[in-house]
């Protein structure tokens, strides 16, 4: 956790700050320390789990877009090699919210389809703070099309606040892009494998959404609405975000309860940007199995089982 | 930060409430041309405005009338109702919002669909319902448009579906958003039977449904002046700051940006949808015709037709 903490990060913050300080001290005469440093590190476990095992949804939203929160591309680096990066939607620009490329995962060649984050101002008006443009979602249909015609499964690595609302986005026609990906998204003959690893926004997380397999790490959200959004319709006022985020059952473990997702990925203690690599690991173990699971089908059975899972999405009387 | 707008219900209804507000009004006055016109005038033109050719919101029925032959229409899964699943309650809940809904348009969600004729062209139809929801798209939405597609895919049918929406259903959480993913992926199937589809936007049409079924036409009709777009225009102008152009995200706005392919008056319609179907239809006619030829087929297009009007539950989960 290095800069940032959330309001209920703040106890285990400061803890770690008595234990530097602590240690700083004895420096030199160790022999009392030993015990207070254990004392000190067992609270900041107790701390963290009392924490952690009671997270509001609003919480929960407040993690997943952490902003030392291990991003797509950051899951990318620490899981494969050889990442091969391709661009451009050959039909207007390079979209920076959306990126995709060859890579090797051990022995698994897969086509990562990532959204992307900024960590400052710069990269965060590279990538447009991660809302893609119509082009991002022609890009990766592009690179999804590829993927189909070589055989490469598909990893979609998603974290975004949603596609972007603006005018350009509605003149190059964003709703269109979306559209074709997610009939395209059900019919390209090869497996596809979708983590939800922070912020899984609407409409612009779905549009590289469908597939074989929706995974969702713990600590991120899947919503069809931003709680904002929903607040400001609902509420009229933003602020009731915490309600709406509660109201809309977004987190983890809502959506396994509701059977909208199929398998949680779990992060370390205190979310992903405490410890990264297990995270990492965590991921990476994922992404294997269930690709493993999905290339013991045939194109046919894999297409008819990816069709029968889109299509039993629906509760309903009749 | 951006948030993707898939707004709920609060589109601007004014024209549907100024209507409501003078139920036995002999007049009303045109909110394009601000003309008084005689309301009878109005209701036997299609609910167009005899000035200006506004186009009026149309009722469910009306809309079947308007393109479907009289008495050739069945409907399919009228019965199927929403749940609560999320118990959602937000000043007032979605059980209570779903009720006061069903009780006002008479209607159990916010779609009708079946089958029947346009001219000589047997389709499976469907016309979503603004006054019910904002026509948001929730799992009945989905399941109904999914079987219409997939009985015509069956049935060797083109669909055709008179859209309007102000996005997905949030008060149906993730599944809401699930139901784009759904009715595409039953369009996949239909376009690799090769069959047409065409959608008709109506005012409006935005959101999750834009992002799904009304943007994959094999051709986009829109209906003039009509609200169309992914993100609502008050979203957009919070977002970005930017002032937007006059008549953005209108039909006419759609077509010189190229993703309409036409606009159609809606007294226009019934003979655009039936030349369209013509052209598209007719390699598939003759196909069939020679077939017939060959084994006597009359019996095989007879079954083709015969789409069960309800089928097993099996999808009910
Ligand atoms: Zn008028």
């Amino acid at each position: 956790m290095n800069g940032y903490a959330l309001p209920f990060e703040k106890p285990v913050v400061e803890l770690r700050n008595k234990l530097e300080e602590l240690r700083k001290a004895g420096e030199g005469h160790e022999v009392d320390m030993v015990q207070e440093v254990e004392r000190i590190q067992k609270k900041i476990r107790e701390t963290q789990e009392k924490i952690y095992s009671n997270l509001t949804p609003w919480q929960q939203v407040q993690i997943a877009r952490h902003p030392t929160r291990p991003y797509p591309k950051d899951y990318i680096d620490a899981i494969s090699t050889d990442f091969t990066e391709l661009h451009g939607d050959r039909l207007y620009a390079d979209d920076r919210a959306i990126i995709g490329g060859i890579a090797q995962i051990d022995e698994q060649k897969v086509m990562f389809i990532a959204t992307q984050k900024g960590r400052d101002t710069k990269s965060n008006l590279a990538c447009n703070f991660g809302c893609p443009y119509p082009e991002g979602y022609r890009k990766a249909l592009r690179l999804m099309k590829l993927a189909g015609k070589f055989g490469l499964p598909i990893v979609s690595l998603i974290d975004t606040p949603g596609a972007f609302p603006g005018m350009e986005g509605e003149e190059r026609h964003v709703a269109e892009a979306i559209a074709v990906n997610l009939r395209e998204m059900s019919v390209i003959p090869t497996p596809i494998v979708v983590v939800i690893t922070g912020e899984g926004g609407s409409g612009g997380a779905i549009g590289i959404g469908v597939g074989d397999r929706l995974l969702i790490m713990e600590h991120a959200y899947y919503s069809v609405i931003s709680p904002e959004g929903c607040a400001a319709i609902l509420w009229k006022d933003r602020a009731y975000a915490d309600k709406a985020a509660e109201a809309l059952k977004i987190t983890s473990r809502d959506l396994t309860q509701l059977g909208l997702v199929d398998e949680v990925i779990a992060e370390p203690l205190g979310g992903a940007h405490n410890e990264p690599e297990v995270a990492f690991d965590n991921l990476k173990t994922a992404i294997l199995k269930n690709l493993s699971d999905l290339q013991s089908m045939n194109t046919d059975q894999l297409l008819q089982t990816r069709y029968e899972k889109i299509r039993a999405y629906g509760k309903f009387t009749e | 930060m951006a948030y993707i707008p898939f707004f709920g219900k609060k589109m601007n209804s004014s024209i549907a409430v100024k209507k409501r507000d003078m139920p036995d009004g002999l007049w009303l006055k045109c909110p394009s041309c601000a003309e008084i016109v005689f309301k009878r005038e109005i209701d036997s033109g299609g609910s167009v405005c005899p000035k200006c050719d506004h186009h009026f919101r149309m009722a469910r029925k009306d809309r079947i009338d308007l393109l479907i032959e009289p008495g050739s229409f069945v409907e399919w899964d009228e019965h199927m109702t929403s749940v609560d699943l999320l118990k959602f309650t937000a000043n007032g809940s979605y059980a209570s919002k779903l009720e006061a809904n069903m009780k006002k348009t008479g209607y159990k969600d916010a779609v009708s669909c079946g089958r029947g004729n346009i001219a000589h062209h047997e389709v499976v139809f469907g016309v979503m319902d603004f006054s019910f929801l904002g026509a948001s798209m929730g799992s009945v939405v989905g399941e109904k448009i999914t079987r219409m597609i997939e009985r015509g895919t069956d049935a060797g049918l083109p669909v055709v579906l008179s859209c309007a929406s102000g996005g997905a259903r949030m008060y149906e959480g993730l599944t809401s958003l699930m139901q784009m993913a759904k009715t595409s992926a039953a369009l996949a199937r239909h376009a690799q039977a090769k069959l047409p589809y065409i959608p008709i936007l109506t005012n409006p049409t935005t959101a999750g449904v834009m992002a799904s079924f009304a943007t994959l036409g094999d051709v986009i009709i829109a209906e003039p002046d009509a609200l169309i777009g992914f993100a609502g225009p008050r979203v957009i102008k919070e977002t970005t700051q930017q002032d937007l152009p006059d008549g953005f995200q209108k039909s006419e706005f759609l077509l010189e940006h190229g993703l309409i392919d036409m606009i159609v008056h809606r007294h226009e319609m019934k003979k655009v949808v039936v030349q369209l179907l013509d052209h598209f239809m007719n390699a598939r006619y003759a196909e069939n015709k020679s077939a017939a030829g060959n084994e006597g087929a009359a019996e095989d297009e007879a079954s083709a037709i015969d789409v069960p009007a309800r089928e097993s539950s099996e999808s009910d989960r």
